[in-house]
């Protein structure tokens, strides 16, 4: 199928016009700089606080952060995943456990985390590893339980052993799903990582934004949330390219 | 069982060392529900058998216990003289449906079943030649026909160098032109390579053309058996044609009650 030219440009009408008028109307003084200041200061405050080393130095410290805890809390939760969607055992005895503690909001055990380790990393690793661990997990486990048998009866007439038919059939059956999990456990590592930095940190992205508040430097807060939103689209089209070359073969992600 | 025709003799010479595929007494349960029941049935090596009968009566079962996917209830199957356990490694089963790995290629789909040696990628692209796909190694199948599909799936089965291929309806979702490509394929193919070959139908026509033999199954037992010593390729309109897949068609839509007028 071939795409209108337009196709590719469509996308960013929006933005670009919302941004362009959102700059007119600053310049013109319709809106005070104290409720809203202009892109172009915003933009501004970011390189100045680039060249003072402050922006990166945040950037950094979220960035480990935030995949630190995706890379623990994916971990575990495709192991998980993996462990229960293979052995009918495992999952009577741990699935509806884990779905037990899937259903309270991870952000609502903030004070009890508090209670446990503190202001400290580990409580911020804690959270984000706890809020995406169950997305992981859950398709996972989906993933695996989906593929289809006839495949794997096949795998089995062609004398594949275990290992081979995971490799070959169950894995990559469960791939679509096990990378929908991980779209899903981005945005919940972001939201995560906004609230547990907020609570109390002296670096990272929501310091940065908290600090500023403080000191009433709106366009450094709005700088901060701009941050949050490229980042997401970031991780967002990453995930989207990992997904258009490892499921390559089905038409739909062509 | 009700021998129809006796014309040809029983043994074939077999070009290959092919193992005989022996079941006696064959029967399996699923729960109180009896699928198959008492089946007893030798097949020769080298030889081209059809099974007919309608959905249900227990036809694909039979072949699922003959690849060892399931175990019988009771009575007794024999590879070559030894009893059958576990998945029978000199079977293959060729399904209704491609059961190709949609994440590899045509070429990686067939060189699943080749012999685990550095060369299986050369035995999967002669495999695809016999069913001339070869140029098509490359693709996904994805973006094969349905008909394509079945080729590949076909070449996966020879590319294994079983002796013994169960086919389980492999043409049963294709289309009337496609279907009669495919059956000429298959002929062409057994002709050369000799293998044994157990094709489950509910395609009276195609059994009369393919087959040396073929059986008719009725609620878990086989009711019929008839030969057909007809010289290939097979003309459809031959007059002994006609007649065998009248007879045929008469057992399977009649039963067992009254057979078929034959």
């Amino acid at each position: 199928m071939k795409h209108p030219w337009y196709s590719s440009i469509l996308p960013w009408v929006l933005p670009v016009l919302l941004v362009t008028s959102w700059q007119i109307f600053s310049q013109a003084g319709a809106i005070s700089p104290r409720v809203l200041p202009s892109p172009l200061s915003v933009i501004e405050s970011g390189i100045r606080l680039t060249k003072t080393g402050e922006l990166p130095l945040h950037l950094a410290e979220s960035f480990k952060r935030a995949a630190s805890g995706l890379v623990i809390g994916g971990l575990l939760g495709f192991l998980f995943g993996l462990f229960n969607g293979l052995s009918d055992w495992a999952r009577s005895l741990f699935d509806s456990s884990v779905q037990m503690i899937r259903n309270v909001p991870h952000l609502a055990m903030i004070p009890l985390v508090i209670l446990w380790f503190g202001i400290g990393e580990s409580a911020k690793l804690f959270l984000i590893v706890t809020g995406v661990f169950f997305p992981i997990y859950i398709n996972t486990l989906h993933g695996i339980r989906s593929v289809d048998p006839r495949l794997i009866e096949m795998g089995r007439v062609y004398g594949l052993g275990p290992f081979e038919l995971f490799q070959k059939i169950i894995l990559p059956g469960a791939l679509p799903s096990i990378l929908v999990g991980l779209r899903y456990a981005l945005g919940v590592m972001w939201l995560t990582l906004i609230v547990a930095e907020t609570i109390a940190s002296d670096n990272g992205i929501g310091f940065m934004t908290m600090n500023a508040r403080d000191f009433l430097q709106t366009d450094v807060v709005l700088l901060g949330i701009m941050l949050y939103a490229l980042l997401g689209k970031l991780a967002d089209s990453l995930t989207r390219l990992l997904e258009r070359w490892l499921l390559r073969w089905n038409p739909v992600y062509r | 069982m009700i021998a129809l025709e006796e014309s040809t003799p029983r043994t074939k010479t077999a070009i290959r060392q092919n193992p005989a595929v022996e079941l006696e007494g064959v029967g399996k349960r699923f729960g109180a529900k009896a699928v198959l029941d008492g089946v007893n049935l030798e097949i020769v090596p080298g030889e081209m058998l059809a099974i007919v009968g309608r959905s249900g009566c227990g036809k694909s079962t039979l072949l699922r216990l003959m690849v060892g996917l399931e175990s019988a209830s009771e009575g007794s199957i024999r590879i070559g003289g030894a009893p059958l356990r576990g998945p029978n490694r000199e079977a293959r089963l060729m399904f209704q449906d491609a059961a190709l790995l949609p994440w590899q290629t045509v070429l990686e789909n067939v060189a699943l079943a080749a012999s685990r040696t550095p060369d299986r990628r050369e035995e999967a692209r002669q495999a695809l030649q016999l069913v001339g796909l070869e140029e098509r190694a490359k693709e996904w199948p994805a973006i094969l026909s349905g008909g394509q599909r079945q080729r590949v799936a076909l070449a996966r089965a020879l590319a294994s160098k079983a002796s013994v291929l169960l086919l389980d309806e492999p043409l049963g979702a294709l289309d009337a032109l496609t279907r009669l490509e495919m059956q000429k394929l298959i002929e062409e193919i057994w002709l050369r390579e000799k293998f044994t070959a157990v094709l489950v139908t509910h395609d009276v026509e195609e059994a009369v053309a393919l087959a040396d033999r073929v059986l008719v199954m009725e609620d878990g037992r086989i009711i019929a058996e008839i030969r057909t010593n007809l010289s290939r390729p097979r003309n459809r309109s031959s007059v002994e044609f006609i007649t065998l897949r009248e007879k045929l068609l008469g057992w399977v839509m009649n039963g067992a009650k009254d057979g078929g007028g034959g």
